[in-house]
């Protein structure tokens, strides 16, 4: 990067992908069903003027998505067939891997109302940084560092995290400071 | 005076001191990860610090957003990638001269030059706040109404060759804010008979979902770059004074950085591309900014670091946020029944005091920090990328399960952690989304009460203020469309000007 000669304009006007067509389309589809929903998903309150009713400011929003996502969809055709900039089909791919850590962290969440923030955190770290490829030192860190977040988190910064349902089989002193503390 | 004196009462309050220091500590090393920055650790932390005082979780936040710039320099030097996006231009003069050996130089004029920034703003500030305070209680529901309005439009036409997107996101915020129980008829807007969606879209699960959660994804998605931590010989306290010999350069800098934080939506981008142009400009030595000029570095850095204290004042003074991580700030205040706005100015001068006096402590503690511990704060430089985003994800967890333990705030998270993967691979802006939801829930709220007022559109524009932002609001169209008409004659004419 530096030993290229500087445009400041990289700074505040990055370059297009042609995969921005995706989310053109996709806005503009979504803002498409949005208008054919609002007068279904609005009331209209008898006796108010326009601008007192509840489905004003979401027509403004809408409208606004319909207008600005034309814009976008528009620009963006134009752009793709005059010049190139990236494969949208491998861009696609690249977001599709994202959705095996949603698994990864939609699995997390619902574990902990069963097991427990600790041993789903320790469970989480561990099993995620395995499959990311960590072996030794890494891997071994990583329950410490699970421990750590619950430790400072709820322990530390008393956030409102409630106990596992595993918790209720263990001795009364003990569950009442794993509820309180892990 | 009685006001500084009850402000430093506050500021010596152990628990605001242990803020500080967590804070700017904190916020350094944040910044110095590559792939972390302030919007993902601010983010994570904001359900954290509803259950602390107002002034104890606001001076937390404040000194992680004030010191992860400060940080942020580090990577960008010594290994050019930035530490946190605004750092970007820092690249352009730090890296070339930490390969010319001197790194240390750099170092300490990034170090000098955020900290010069930094205590500009908040200088400025304080010099302001008299000001401030007759200015504010100006500001009534069409005022606020209208300065909302053109944030928006400030939002979208600060992402020139962007725009569009941006509106379309703005928008999208907009509409977000809008789904949930209207407040004044108690009718379902957009809810779709979904219970959950009753009370609405909660800021914070969308500001976690598009910052951190997605943040994550992008981190492990990505690969680890490998490569040993770097290390520099030599002290970096000569680079720091070597900043105080460029006045000319860091004053405007500072400036640029207070004026362009000051402006709602605009932020720090702009405010580095006007120092840098205005120092390149008038420097005796132009041909090596790009090349590892100590001026263009005190341009760039100047300018980051005077953002944050300046964009506390729309903030604080009309309740306005003009970025992304004031707009998390504000639910701070909210959780708290804090309104900041014209009342907060008229009626806790010192609260307001007692945070422009930590903002100026902070960077003090940043800087003090960087000179004693820059070497061992190298190794944090090469944890592997997708160790990171295990670790974020684990942390995002805390800040949305703990806001009312709801698996379905995490799935909603989740959602919009993916839609902020697509933005940030397209190099989209997700700011928008955030300042759409905030701006618009301001913009609604306001309209309807200045309505028993109005009798024609004039009645908008009718008082001085009103009409100086309506003047503003039609200077800055203007001016986003000839900047396009001067674009596609640039493109006609087979060059682009920006």
């Amino acid at each position: 990067m530096s030993d290229e000669r500087h445009d400041l304009s990289e700074l505040t006007h990055p370059p297009h992908h042609r995969a921005e067509i995706v989310f053109a389309v996709t806005s503009f589809l979504i803002a498409v069903i949005l208008a054919a929903l609002w007068s279904s998903e609005t009331s209209w309150a008898s006796g108010q003027p326009w601008s007192r009713q509840p489905g004003l400011w979401p027509l403004i929003a809408i409208v606004g998505m319909l207008v600005f996502g034309a814009g976008e969809l528009i620009a963006c055709l134009v752009r793709n067939a005059r010049a190139g900039g990236g494969n949208v089909l491998a861009e696609l791919g690249i977001w599709a891997k994202a959705g095996e850590y949603v698994v990864w962290f939609l699995i997390y969440v619902m574990a902990v109302p069963y097991i427990g923030y600790l041993p789903a955190s320790v469970l989480f770290a561990t099993l995620l940084a395995f499959r990311l490829g960590y072996r030794g030192l890494p891997l071994l860190l990583a329950p410490l560092i699970a421990l750590g977040i619950v430790v400072v988190f709820k322990a530390g910064l008393s956030v409102r995290i409630p106990g596992g349902a595993v918790y209720d089989l263990l001795p009364q002193g003990l569950r009442n400071f794993l509820v309180v503390y892990l | 005076m009685d006001t500084f004196i009850d402000a430093l009462g506050i500021v010596s309050r152990w628990d605001v001191i242990a803020a500080l220091i967590a804070g700017s500590v904190g916020g350094v090393i944040i910044g110095a990860i590559p792939g972390v920055g302030p919007a993902v650790a601010i983010a994570i932390l904001l359900p954290a610090t509803f259950g602390m005082e107002p002034i104890v979780g606001l001076t937390l936040l404040l000194g992680i957003y004030g010191s992860a710039l400060f940080g942020g320099s580090i990577p960008s030097i010594l290994i050019n990638t930035p530490g946190t996006p605004v750092n970007a231009l820092t690249t352009y003069d730090g890296y070339p001269m930490t390969k010319a050996g001197e790194a240390p130089r750099a170092l300490g004029l990034s170090f000098g030059a955020s900290f010069f920034g930094g205590i500009f703003a908040v200088i400025a500030l304080m010099l302001l706040s008299p000001v401030l305070a007759r200015i504010a209680p100006m500001f009534g529901s069409r005022e606020i109404f209208l300065a909302a309005l053109l944030g928006c439009i400030l939002v979208v036409v600060a992402h020139r060759g962007q725009s569009l997107a941006a509106g379309a996101l703005l928008m999208f915020g907009l509409f977000l804010n809008t789904v949930g129980m209207e407040a004044n008829t108690y009718s379902q807007r957009f809810t779709f008979d979904l219970p959950f969606l009753t009370q609405g879209v909660d800021l914070i699960v969308v500001v976690l979902g598009l910052f951190a959660v997605s943040q994550a994804f992008v981190l492990l998605i990505g690969a680890d770059e490998k490569g040993e931590a770097p290390t520099i010989s030599g002290s970096v306290g000569k680079g720091v004074r070597e900043v105080f010999r460029h006045p000319r350069v860091a004053t405007a800098g500072s400036l640029s950085g207070t004026i362009m934080g000051i402006i709602p939506g605009v932020g720090e981008f702009t405010s580095q591309f006007l120092s840098y142009s205005f120092a390149r400009a008038t420097s005796k030595k132009p041909e090596l900014f790009g090349k590892g000029s100590p001026e263009g570095l005190i341009a760039s850095e100047t300018a980051n670091n005077s953002v944050p204290p300046a964009a506390m004042v729309p903030l604080l003074a009309l309740g306005i946020p003009g970025e992304a991580l004031t707009a998390m700030m504000l639910s701070v205040f909210y959780v708290h029944n804090v309104i900041p706005g014209p009342g907060l100015f008229r009626n806790q001068m010192d609260f307001v005091m007692a945070l422009y006096i930590c903002l100026a402590l902070l960077n003090i503690l940043a800087l003090a920090f960087l000179l004693v511990a820059t070497k061992p704060l190298l190794k944090v430089l090469v944890i592997p990328n997708r160790y990171l985003g295990m670790i974020i994800l684990a942390l995002s967890f805390v800040g949305i399960y703990s806001l009312r333990n709801s698996a379905v705030d995490c799935m909603m998270a989740a959602a919009f952690g993916l839609l902020g993967v697509m933005l940030k691979r397209l190099n989209l802006p997700i700011v928008p989304i955030i300042l759409g939801m905030v701006l618009g829930g301001i913009m609604e709220n306001k309209f309807r009460t200045s309505l028993p007022r109005i009798q024609s559109l004039y009645s908008w524009i009718d008082r001085p203020v009103a009409m100086a932002i309506f003047c503003l609001i039609c200077i800055v169209l203007a001016l986003h469309v000839w900047g396009l008409w001067r674009d596609w004659k640039g493109k006609r004419n087979g060059s682009v000007q920006h």
